[in-house]
C-alpha cells in the first residue's frame, strides 16, 4: 500500500472512531452493574428491568411512538403528493419551500413554531402542535425521496396507462403508486425516524402537559447520567438505526442523493 | 368516410409552429406513415391524435366525430411508444391485460384475449416473464400486443424500430406488415427512415417544418416527388440546375449550363425560360464504356471519380465534362466482379428521354 493511502486509511478510522466510540460507550454501560459510568464492574441486565418498570420513562415512550406514527403517515402522505407535483410540474419555487425547513437549523424552526403556535393560533402546546411540528419538518424528506425516484423513470410509462384506457386515479393506484412505492415506505421510515428522536423543536413544541423519550431523557440527565438512560438510549438508537437500514433498503437511490 | 380526418390542424410553442395547418385523411385498415427529419412535427401531430396533446386551431374527427373534448383514456387509439413504455411491475400477461382490464371486460374474455395476442406475437411462453427479462426485440412484441389486445380503431406507432439493431429490424418490419393485414386495424405510422416507410406504407405524408409536403402512395413518392425536399429526402438523386428552354411533342428541353440541352418528361404547368434542377435518380443513369454506340436520348461523357461497392449494387461518382458530378448505380449480376469500371476510366454517361424529373420548386 503506498504511503498517501495509508494516510487516508489512518484519518478515515480516527473519524469513524471518533463518531462511534461514544455510542458503543453508551451501550456497553447500559449493562454494566454499577450506578456509575465510570468504570466497568460487570454484567447485568438490571437497568433494563428498572426502566420497563419506571412508569414516567414508559409513558414517554408511547407519546413517542404515538407521535411518530401520526406525523410520519401524515408527512409520507403529504410528502409523495407534493414530490410528484413537484416532478410533473417542474415547479422551481415549490421544492426550494419543502427544502428550506430540512436546511434550517433546528432551533429556528423550534422558536418560530412556538411563536407560531402561541401567538398566531393561540394554541395550547401538546399533542397537537409536536405532532404539526414534526409533519412540517418530515415533509421535504420525503418530497425529495418521492422525486428523486420519478426522476430516473420513463416519463412514457404514465402516458401508456392513460393511452391504453386508464383515468388519472387509475394511473396512479396501477402504475405510478407501484413504482414509488419503496421510496414511500423510506420516506415514512425516515421521518418516523426523524420523529422519534428530534429533541430541539420538540422542546419548544411540548409545553408542559407531553414528554417525549428525548424530552424525558433529558429531563433525567439534568440529574445524573444513570444506566437507565443508557439503557433507554441503547433501545432508542438500536430502533433508529434499524429504520435507516431499512429505508436504505426500500430507495438506496434517494438516500445517496442520486436522481 | 376516412376513419380519422385531420383537418387544417396548427400547433404552436411558444411563437413557433411545431405543426402549421395540417389537412390528411386517413382510410380504415390503411397503413398510414408520417416520415420526416427530426422535428418537422410528427410527433407532435401523432401526439394531438392520441390525445396527449390540443390542437390550438383545426380539428381532428375519428369516424367523423371532433376529439376535442375526449381524454387519451377514452379515445379507441392505443400508442405503440419508442421506448415501448411496459409496465416495469408488472409481467407480460399482465402488460397485455392492462387495456382490457381498464375496459372492464370480463375475466374469462381477458384470459382469452390475452392469450390469442400472445400466441400472434409469439410469446406465449413469455407470460410470466417481467419486462426487464425481456430482449429488445421481445418488449416491441409486447407493446404491439398491449396497443392491439383491446382491439382499437387506430394503432400509433412512434419510431418502434428504432432501437432495434439493423437485422431485428427488418425481422420487426415483416411482422409488422403480416400483423397488420391479419387484424386490419388502421396503423398510423410515425418514422425518420425512408426505407422503412417506403417497405412498410400504403401512403406516405413527407413532414418538413410542420407542413405535409405531399402525400402519396410509396412509389410515387420515390418516382414523382413533388419538389427537391421530397426528391431529395427519399433515396438518393442526382440534382443538376437546369432552365427550360422549349416545350414539344411531350417532351421537356432542358439547358443544362456546359453539358447543353437533355430532354426530360413533361412537367406540368413549365413554361420556356422557367429555372429549377433535373432530378435523376443514380438507377436512371447508364454507364457505358466511352465511344461505345449509344442509342439513349441523353449521353455525355465523363471520367470516374469513385465507387462505392455495396454487395448488390456499386455507386460510381462520375465527373461530367462540365465540372459537376453524377451518381450512377450499377447492379453487380457478374458474382466476384466488384466493379465494371476503374477510377480515371472514361465513360458514356446515359439516360433515357423519359427518366428524370424537372422540379421548379
Amino acid at each position: 500500500m503506498r504511503r498517501g493511502k495509508l494516510w487516508l486509511w489512518g484519518l478515515s478510522l480516527l473519524v469513524y472512531a471518533f463518531l462511534y466510540i461514544p455510542l458503543a460507550v453508551v451501550v456497553l454501560f447500559s449493562f454494566n452493574d454499577s450506578q456509575l459510568n465510570a468504570e466497568w464492574v460487570g454484567f447485568t441486565t438490571h437497568w433494563y428491568t428498572v426502566l420497563f418498570n419506571d412508569r414516567d420513562m414508559l409513558q414517554a415512550a408511547a407519546n413517542s411512538l404515538l407521535i411518530a406514527v401520526v406525523a410520519s403517515s401524515a408527512a409520507t402522505l403529504l410528502g409523495t403528493m407534493a414530490g410528484i407535483a413537484m416532478h410533473r410540474y417542474r415547479l422551481r419555487f415549490l421544492p426550494l419551500l419543502a427544502i428550506t425547513p430540512v436546511a434550517m437549523p433546528e432551533i429556528l424552526l423550534g422558536v418560530s413554531l412556538l411563536l407560531f403556535f402561541r401567538q398566531v393560533l393561540d394554541l395550547t402546546l401538546g399533542f397537537v402542535s409536536i405532532i404539526t411540528a414534526h409533519i412540517t419538518f418530515s415533509i421535504g424528506f420525503v418530497a425529495i425521496i418521492i422525486r428523486a425516484r420519478l426522476a430516473g423513470m420513463d416519463e412514457s410509462i404514465f402516458e401508456a396507462a392513460r393511452d391504453l384506457g386508464a383515468t388519472p386515479w387509475q394511473t396512479f393506484r396501477r402504475v405510478t403508486l407501484p413504482l414509488i412505492l419503496p421510496a414511500v415506505v423510506a420516506g415514512f421510515l425516515m421521518s418516523f425516524t426523524l420523529s422519534i428522536d428530534d429533541f430541539v423543536i420538540t422542546f419548544f413544541t411540548a409545553g408542559v402537559g407531553v414528554a417525549t423519550l428525548p424530552l424525558q431523557i433529558y429531563s433525567m440527565i439534568k440529574v445524573a447520567v444513570t444506566p437507565e438512560v443508557n439503557a433507554v438510549s441503547t433501545l432508542l438508537m438500536t430502533l433508529t438505526l434499524t429504520m435507516i437500514v431499512l429505508a436504505a433498503r426500500f430507495a438506496p437511490d434517494a438516500l445517496k442523493g442520486r436522481g | 368516410m376516412p376513419i380519422l380526418e385531420i383537418r387544417n390542424v396548427t400547433r404552436r410553442f411558444g411563437g413557433l409552429a411545431a405543426v402549421h395547418d395540417v389537412s390528411l385523411s386517413i382510410e380504415a385498415g390503411e397503413f398510414f406513415t408520417l416520415l420526416g427529419p427530426s422535428g418537422c412535427g410528427k410527433t407532435t401531430l401523432l401526439r394531438m391524435i392520441a390525445g396527449f396533446d390540443l390542437p390550438d386551431a383545426g380539428q381532428i374527427l375519428l369516424d367523423g366525430k371532433d376529439l376535442a373534448d375526449t381524454a387519451p383514456e377514452r379515445r379507441p387509439i392505443h400508442t405503440v411508444f419508442q421506448s415501448y413504455a411496459l409496465f416495469p411491475h408488472m409481467t407480460v400477461w399482465q402488460n397485455i391485460a392492462f387495456p382490457l382490464e381498464m375496459a372492464r371486460r370480463p375475466p374469462a374474455e381477458i384470459r382469452q384475449r390475452v392469450a390469442e395476442a400472445l400466441e400472434q406475437v409469439h410469446l406465449a411462453d413469455k407470460s410470466g416473464h417481467f419486462p426487464h427479462e425481456l430482449s429488445g426485440g421481445q418488449k416491441q412484441r409486447v407493446a404491439l400486443a398491449r396497443g392491439l389486445v383491446n382491439k382499437p380503431r387506430l394503432l400509433l406507432l412512434d419510431e418502434p424500430l428504432g432501437a432495434l439493431d439493423a437485422k431485428l429490424r427488418e425481422e420487426m418490419r415483416n411482422e409488422l406488415i403480416e400483423l397488420q393485414r391479419e387484424i386490419g386495424v388502421t396503423f398510423i405510422f410515425v418514422t425518420h427512415s425512408q426505407q422503412e416507410a417506403l417497405a412498410l406504407s400504403h401512403r406516405i405524408a413527407v413532414m418538413r417544418e410542420g407542413r405535409v409536403e405531399q402525400v402519396d402512395e410509396p412509389a410515387k413518392l420515390y418516382g414523382l416527388p413533388r419538389n427537391r425536399f421530397v426528391a431529395d429526402f427519399i433515396g438518393d438523386i442526382n440534382m443538376m440546375e437546369a432552365e427550360v428552354s422549349a416545350v414539344a411533342h411531350g417532351q421537356l428541353h432542358l439547358h443544362i449550363p456546359v453539358l447543353g440541352v437533355v430532354q426530360a418528361p413533361p412537367a406540368a404547368n413549365a413554361k420556356v425560360g422557367d429555372r429549377g434542377v433535373l432530378a435523376l435518380r443514380p438507377e436512371q443513369v447508364r454507364l457505358t464504356p466511352q465511344g461505345q454506340h449509344h442509342e439513349l436520348a441523353n449521353h455525355f461523357h465523363g471520367k470516374v471519380q469513385s465507387f462505392i461497392y455495396l454487395g448488390d449494387v456499386t455507386v460510381y461518382t462520375v465527373m461530367l465534362d462540365n465540372g459537376a458530378s453524377i451518381e450512377a448505380l450499377a447492379a453487380n449480376n457478374a458474382p466476384g466482379r466488384a466493379t465494371f469500371f476503374k477510377v480515371g476510366d472514361d465513360v458514356a454517361v446515359a439516360w433515357r428521354h423519359d427518366a428524370g424529373l424537372f422540379l421548379d420548386e
